[in-house]
């Protein structure tokens, strides 16, 4: 771990919007060669169905990822979305159902108070020259811990009927009887995908994300805002934990308050294994995703194969060491300037 | 510990500098003697004296005490391991499974060696044998975790993810998420029992914290460690062997998981891959609280120990005041918070 502005020397700022293969590459071959492998012992694991059901077991925590991974570009790092998730959640919840709000203000009050929440993040970090790792754990524990003692961990199982009710997009049978459904969860996952890909490839604020990630203190000599910044990061993965809050209860059809709690490094190993440096300045959307995937595939695919579900911690660990060591086979490569 | 220079040494060259000192002497009169262990210590002092306060007389006595002596040696152990990881610039995100796979190992080698009939030299034997075996994972661990950060150049942060989640993974996986319970009298007593009101791990503790802050201050190996969380680059070219300083940080952290794995199945009378995961971040934000930098590189492992004692002090306190766990972990990250923020306050 090191400091947010320590990083002078790793900073490497590729040019916008030019596309280096590397991460992204290796990633997709390897998805692909486990797509081959899955799909040659288990015949089922190549259908429609089962590609969209595995893309949909892994919508929450793919938004996660990415609002995380927009934080991670920016040089920071956060432990705390899970909790905000959980608390815009039950805010939502419960402004449905007690106070009987309409859908819209209750969607608005659940991103908001994900957004606030991560703004005191984000005002911890920068005005308070708290750590990020340190100021998210610490907010962590407090959002999770007052909400635990404010519901006494009940959760709310009347949800109101315009929450749950099945939102499907695009419905197809396929020839062996198979319902292909793409659902609301899906379609969140892409507009996510690409309003990230958007920010940090297109827009203003995107280069300067990437420039204070890569070498805040070079940022901060050509004029950057870094507090800004740091707001535009914290404040988009907030909107995405919230999102991701009201999501994962859509898909459970209530609200409990210690459903996501717990998930934290699994989502920064996802973000990580995309190719997102922990150091700031570098990853892609599309990596992201690929990690995403990778992990979507492994668990479907090691189900599929019944090996049973206490296994997959010990996969996950091993695929997040062999990634770590060929992705930084490749950053050397990058760094020696031989990588191109 | 920090110096400030009064006013009285000041050189008043000008109005502004004069006015600049006398301000630095009145944060230095607000700062107590000795920066944040001074902190720490009025801190204790205050919540003590509000204990005795509140708390209706007589719910605390010599036996809230000893509970507290109790209660305290895992956690302090896991969050020296998670210090000295700090200390050197990295983390170490892996210790709770570190601590519950040697704890498994060990249980499984003591159920396999102790003799039936409960003789005391067979018993002994297999103990014995059963923390060797312990101890030999450990650094095992440690040296894997430190080498692949090291050689590799990879984040520690990382690296324990992924150590946390095979160790973790592993251990489920072999004991199919089951317990192991049933230990002899002999390795029990390290968790229950007491030598003039103190028990004997809380002396096995403070032993350990002795032996730890004189290998970080008073050697070669902890003048690299601290060099190393201060500044990598110039450690390295000042002819520090970065590979060796790490793979000792990390079989020193991943040897105090297995001190604390110990003491854990002696005081539970059992073993498990689950026991102990709340504990995590919270021994991070010990070693922060104690004033470690979590940047690594300063900080001294007495402040560590002042640290919990005030978390401790606070999650008793506040049991006896019928407050449930939650809110004392929200009083715990405010506090963290405050302190965060009130350092920064005094260093501008």
């Amino acid at each position: 771990m090191r400091g947010e502005a320590g990083h002078m020397a790793t900073g490497m700022l590729a040019p916008v919007g030019r596309w280096r293969p590397g991460t992204e590459v290796s990633l997709a071959l390897l998805v692909l060669a486990l797509a081959a492998v899955f799909g040659i012992s288990v015949p089922t694991f190549l259908s429609a169905a089962n590609f969209v059901d595995l893309v949909e077991s892994y919508s929450v925590t793919g938004i996660l990822a990415l609002g995380v991974f927009v934080v991670l570009l920016a040089g920071g790092i956060d432990i705390s979305f899970a909790a905000i998730a959980s608390v815009a959640q039950y805010v939502a919840a419960t402004l449905a159902v007690t106070s009987g709000w309409p859908p819209l203000a209750v969607i608005g009050a659940g991103l908001a108070t994900g957004v606030a929440l991560s703004l005191v993040n984000a005002f911890l970090i920068e005005r308070m020259a708290i750590p990020s790792i340190i100021a998210t754990i610490a907010t962590m524990t407090a959002y999770f811990s007052t909400l635990m003692a404010w519901t006494g961990g009940r959760a709310i199982y009347t949800l109101p009927d315009w929450w749950t009710r099945r939102i499907v997009f695009w419905r197809h049978e396929t020839d062996g009887g198979d319902i292909v459904r793409i659902g609301l969860p899906i379609v969140l996952l892409l507009v996510i995908f690409a309003a990230t890909h958007l920010l940090i490839g297109y827009t203003r604020a995107g280069r300067q994300l990437r420039a204070v990630g890569g070498n805040a203190e070079a940022a901060r000599r050509i004029g950057v805002r870094i507090g800004r910044v740091q707001m535009i990061a914290y404040g988009y993965l907030g909107l995405c934990a919230a999102l991701a809050g009201l999501l994962q209860s859509y898909r459970v059809g209530q609200a409990v308050p210690n459903a996501m709690v717990g998930s934290e490094l699994n989502v920064v190993a996802a973000a990580v294994l995309g190719g997102a440096s922990l150091t700031g300045g570098r990853g892609s959307a599309a990596g992201v995703m690929l990690g995403i995937l990778l992990l979507a595939m492994l668990q479907n695919g090691l189900t599929l194969l019944s090996v049973p579900s206490f296994h997959f911690q010990t996969v996950i660990g091993a695929v997040l060491l062999l990634a770590l060591v060929v992705i930084s086979r490749n950053e050397r490569r990058v760094l020696r300037g031989t990588g191109r | 510990m920090t110096e400030t220079p009064s006013a009285g040494t000041e050189p008043s060259l000008s109005v502004s500098t004069a006015r600049k000192g006398a301000a630095r002497s009145l944060i230095a009169l607000a700062r107590p003697a000795g920066g944040t262990n001074g902190v720490l210590a009025i801190m204790i002092l205050v919540l003590c004296a509000g204990f005795a306060a509140f708390l209706p007389h007589g719910s605390i006595g010599p036996g809230t005490l000893q509970s507290m002596m109790f209660q305290l040696p895992e956690l302090a152990l896991l969050s020296l391991a998670m210090s000295v990881a700090i200390l050197s610039g990295g983390l170490n995100l892996a210790i709770i499974a570190t601590a519950n796979a040697t704890a498994l190992l060990m249980a499984v080698v003591v159920h396999a060696l102790a003799p039936a009939d409960g003789g005391t030299g067979g018993t002994l034997l297999a103990v014995l044998v059963a923390m060797g075996a312990g101890l030999c994972l450990a650094v095992a661990i440690g040296a894997v975790t430190g080498l692949l950060i090291a050689s590799l150049g990879l984040n520690p942060l990382l690296v324990t993810l992924g150590t946390m989640s095979l160790i973790g993974g592993l251990s489920v996986t072999l004991t199919r998420g089951g317990v192991i319970s049933g230990f002899p009298e002999m390795l029990l007593a390290l968790g229950n029992t007491s030598f003039f009101y103190v028990p004997v791990s809380f002396v096995l503790l403070l032993v350990v914290f002795g032996l730890v802050a004189a290998l970080l201050s008073r050697t070669a190996f902890g003048i690299s460690v601290r060099m190393l969380g201060s500044n990598p680059e110039a450690t390295k070219f000042s002819g520090v062997s970065e590979v060796r300083a790490l793979v000792g940080v990390y079989v020193l952290s991943s040897v105090l998981c297995w001190s604390a794995g110990l003491v854990m199945m002696a005081r539970f009378n059992s073993a498990s891959a689950g026991y102990a995961g709340s504990y995590l971040l919270i021994t991070i934000l010990a070693a922060v609280l104690g004033g470690l930098n979590p940047y690594g590189g300063f900080g001294k492992i007495g402040g560590l120990l002042l640290g919990l004692v005030l978390l401790q002090l606070i999650s008793t306190g506040f049991t006896l005041l019928g407050l449930d766990q939650h809110v004392t972990n929200v009083i715990w990250g405010v506090m963290l918070l405050v302190v965060m923020s009130a350092r920064k306050m005094m260093s501008n």
